[in-house]
């Protein structure tokens, strides 16, 4: 066996201060070696961290916002960053010391070493104290900021009813027309769109003008310019004015208009708004287009709207031969339902719903007997031809009073209130005109397949369930366009309230897949 | 007395210059401030030669000597040596060695009475470095380091060590010298004695970094606080006088 002599290595002395120490690739001791290189040297020892206060994230620059929690590791990362030396040496262990969440301060407890002479590596602890400062970061600017946007888009409809916009915004929502807006303003009679970019309000304009008939006129404000490059800052703004005419309206055509839909009886009903005006005589199921030049070169309003609809009572239908689509011409005898029981005054009108109407249907029509219109055209017409009643649509009243809990739902635009707050009225109202929209949606298979219906999570009630399986013995509720299941969406619920860009991208995604 | 030196802004002065108890050897720089350095200690003692080694300035580490020789490498030209037989004292011996570490003086380090070489250096080299320096030789290493000349500044008085040489090797190499040694370091912390530090008897010259610590346990280990040449004949003669008495 080898004698293996055992070493002990000897003190030297440290070169620079004389103290007896080991020897090291330096010779020299660690105090002395740290008075003489500081390898934090090049690594800041403050820096300042931009938190947006009002949607609680951090930047990271140049341009992301990141939200993240007080000691995560996304926000370590976020200070290493900003750290500007940390490449030239080799980080060891990072960690938060404690600070209060409110003294705006962030401290970092780092650990790196460093070669400092040959073969000589140093390892040194040592704080870096971040200040947190605030600043409102580009989205929340857009959303507080009052005059950032650059064009704007105003749609109006001049009537007494919220109809067309609450489907107007169901098929912005389907088809993602408001991903680009800033902000969405409610205002009488419309809504605002506001972009930050002018051809973003052009899209929307042209958008609006597939779907509906409109009015649009252009104009634009100039903020500012400079004459030495000749650039001009402008706000635009887009006026649009949709035809005051809704479906299921009561219409009475100027007589020029009349005579050049060849000839046509004035006293016409809207069956459909597509990107003109549908009517049609319900006395002949004549059709016309009045296309959108043609109502704007003679406008004219209705003559009445859904809100006059009154309710009757269907005692017999009787076919008389035409039959346009799914429109049946029919004379039909009807009564009024507050009539009945009361006395025995009944009508007869001829109407294009004979395909759908049984004795015993209630149905919804306009009293054109006993009102009284203020309108030129209609005082030019002939008293003794007009009907007594125009029938408009089926109405299912006893449906409605056992089935009153719905299994869909629909999205909402995230719009920006009035000004003012609704008076109690009005607000009453507009919950009418939105509980109208829905029965319209429940009623029209063919209205309901251009929106995007929701699941509801709202479980039905016990009794609701009871009710319709008694229902369903009932002959009445079957011809009851009911909603089936495979049309609704599934509803993705998002924690955060604010409509910001995540969330309208995530509803596009969900609506390609459907 | 301890001198700190600079060749040429190099802090390794004893890579360009040898020194001994009998002469000294200074490189041929650009300018005569290294050369001067040497001349005020030790002029009117010994001699100190310009000259080079093989062409190049290297001279420290390519030779090796002390008071009774000098060895230089095969590749010295016949000038060089026919320079440096004229310019030593007649009493030093000179020898060109055919060795294949030709870089004398990082394997061999030597005082007047012992040298310390490299374990692989050719026999005849041994029996040279014997025979003209006249000396006991050793194979030795130093700190696990084989080139003792570069690790390891001696003279007669005492020793300076590579500074990891653990204490059982100090001890035996102190045994081997009969001088003390000490480990240590010079200009601030460098390891590599041999190429920072020229002593003899009476004096060292290290690199400017030296710091005041290491001249401190240089002038101790080597007995240089009482300068001068005459101290030492003052300290022989009164060693004399004493055993006369």
């Amino acid at each position: 066996m080898e004698y293996r002599p055992e070493l002990t290595t000897q003190q030297i002395l440290c070169c620079s201060c004389g103290t007896t120490i080991p020897p090291n690739p330096t010779n020299m001791c660690i105090n002395c070696i740290r008075n003489q290189v500081d390898i934090t040297e090049g690594i800041p020892k403050h820096a300042t961290i931009c938190f947006c206060r009002n949607c609680e994230r951090y930047l990271q620059p140049p341009m992301l916002w990141v939200a993240c929690q007080l000691e995560s590791r996304e926000l370590l990362a976020l200070c290493l960053k900003k750290l500007k030396g940390l490449n030239k040496v080799r980080l060891v262990d990072a960690g938060f010391i404690w600070t209060e969440p409110h003294s705006k301060r962030i401290k970092l407890k780092l650990t790196i070493q460093k070669e400092v002479f040959t073969s000589t590596i140093l390892q040194q602890i040592f704080e870096v104290e971040f200040v947190i400062s605030h600043q409102q970061c580009d989205d929340c600017a857009k959303v507080m900021a009052q005059n950032t946007w650059k064009a704007m888009v105003q749609v109006r409809q001049k009537v007494d009813h919220k109809r067309t916009f609450l489907y107007l915004e169901q098929l912005i929502i389907k088809h993602s027309a408001h991903k680009d807006t800033i902000n969405i303003k409610e205002c009488k009679d419309g809504l605002d769109f506001y972009y930050a970019s002018r051809s973003h309000a052009l899209k929307m304009v042209e958008f609006l003008s597939a779907i509906t008939p409109l009015k649009s006129k252009a104009s634009e404000q100039l903020i500012s310019t400079d004459i030495h490059s000749g650039t001009s800052n402008y706000k635009f703004s887009y006026s649009i004015e949709l035809v005051p005419i809704c479906k299921d309206d009561l219409l009475c055509l100027p007589s020029k208009i009349a005579k050049s839909l060849g000839n046509i009886n004035p006293l016409v009903i809207c069956y459909r708004i597509g990107n003109s005006v549908h009517a049609m005589d319900v006395n002949t199921l004549a059709v016309a287009e009045i296309s959108t030049q043609t109502y704007w070169r003679t406008p004219f309003q209705a003559l009445a709207s859904v809100k006059q609809l009154t309710e009757y009572y269907v005692l017999d239908v009787e076919p008389c031969g035409p039959v346009r689509g799914k429109y049946v011409l029919a004379d039909i005898q009807v009564a009024k339902a507050q009539d009945v029981g009361r006395n025995d005054t009944t009508f007869f009108a001829r109407s294009h719903l004979g395909g759908i109407l049984n004795p015993g249907d209630s149905v919804m029509g306009y009293d054109v007997g006993s009102s009284n219109f203020n309108n030129d055209a209609f005082d030019s017409l002939h008293r003794g031809s007009l009907p007594d009643v125009i029938l408009i649509k089926k109405a299912y009243p006893s449906h409605r009073k056992r089935n009153k809990g719905r299994n869909w739902e629909l999205r909402q635009l995230n719009k920006e209130e009035e000004d003012m707050a609704p008076r109690k009225q009005d607000k009453e109202r507009i919950e009418q005109d939105y509980e109208m929209f829905l029965r319209d949606l429940e009623e029209d298979a063919e209205l309901r397949s251009t929106v995007n219906l929701y699941k509801t999570d709202k479980p039905k009630k016990e009794d609701d369930l009871v009710m319709v399986e008694d229902s369903e013995s009932d002959y009445e509720d079957e011809d009851f366009p009911e909603i089936q299941l495979d049309e609704l969406l599934d509803n993705l619920k998002l924690d955060d309230g604010p409509d910001n860009e995540y969330d309208s991208a995530q509803d596009g995604d969900d609506m390609m897949m459907d | 007395m301890a001198v700190r030196a600079q060749f040429e802004n190099n802090n390794e002065v004893g890579v360009f210059a040898m020194l001994t108890n009998s002469y000294c050897l200074v490189a041929v720089g650009g300018s005569e401030n290294f050369y001067s350095v040497f001349e005020a200690e030790l002029k009117d003692v010994i001699p100190i030669i310009h000259t080079s080694i093989a062409g190049t300035r290297i001279i420290g580490r390519l030779c090796v000597g002390n008071r009774h020789g000098l060895l230089v490498p095969s590749t010295t030209t016949d000038q060089e040596l026919q320079h440096l037989r004229n310019s030593l004292p007649d009493s030093v011996a000179i020898q060109r060695v055919e060795e294949r570490l030709s870089a004398l003086g990082n394997v061999i380090a030597c005082n007047d009475y012992v040298a310390l070489v490299h374990p692989d250096l050719d026999r005849e080299t041994e029996e040279i470095v014997a025979d003209v320096l006249k000396v006991e030789v050793f194979r030795q290493t130093i700190a696990d380091n084989v080139l003792v000349g570069s690790y390891c500044a001696l003279s007669n008085q005492g020793g300076l060590v590579h500074p990891r040489t653990s204490i059982q090797d100090q001890d035996e190499l102190s045994s081997l010298l009969q001088v003390p040694l000490v480990a240590g370091t010079v200009n601030r912390g460098s390891d590599v004695i041999g190429a920072g530090l020229l002593v003899n008897d009476w004096c060292a010259f290290a690199g400017l970094d030296t710091t005041s610590t290491e001249l401190s346990v240089i002038e101790s280990i080597f007995k240089l606080q009482d300068n001068g040449p005459n101290a030492i004949v003052e300290d022989m003669r009164d060693s004399l006088v004493d055993s006369m008495v």
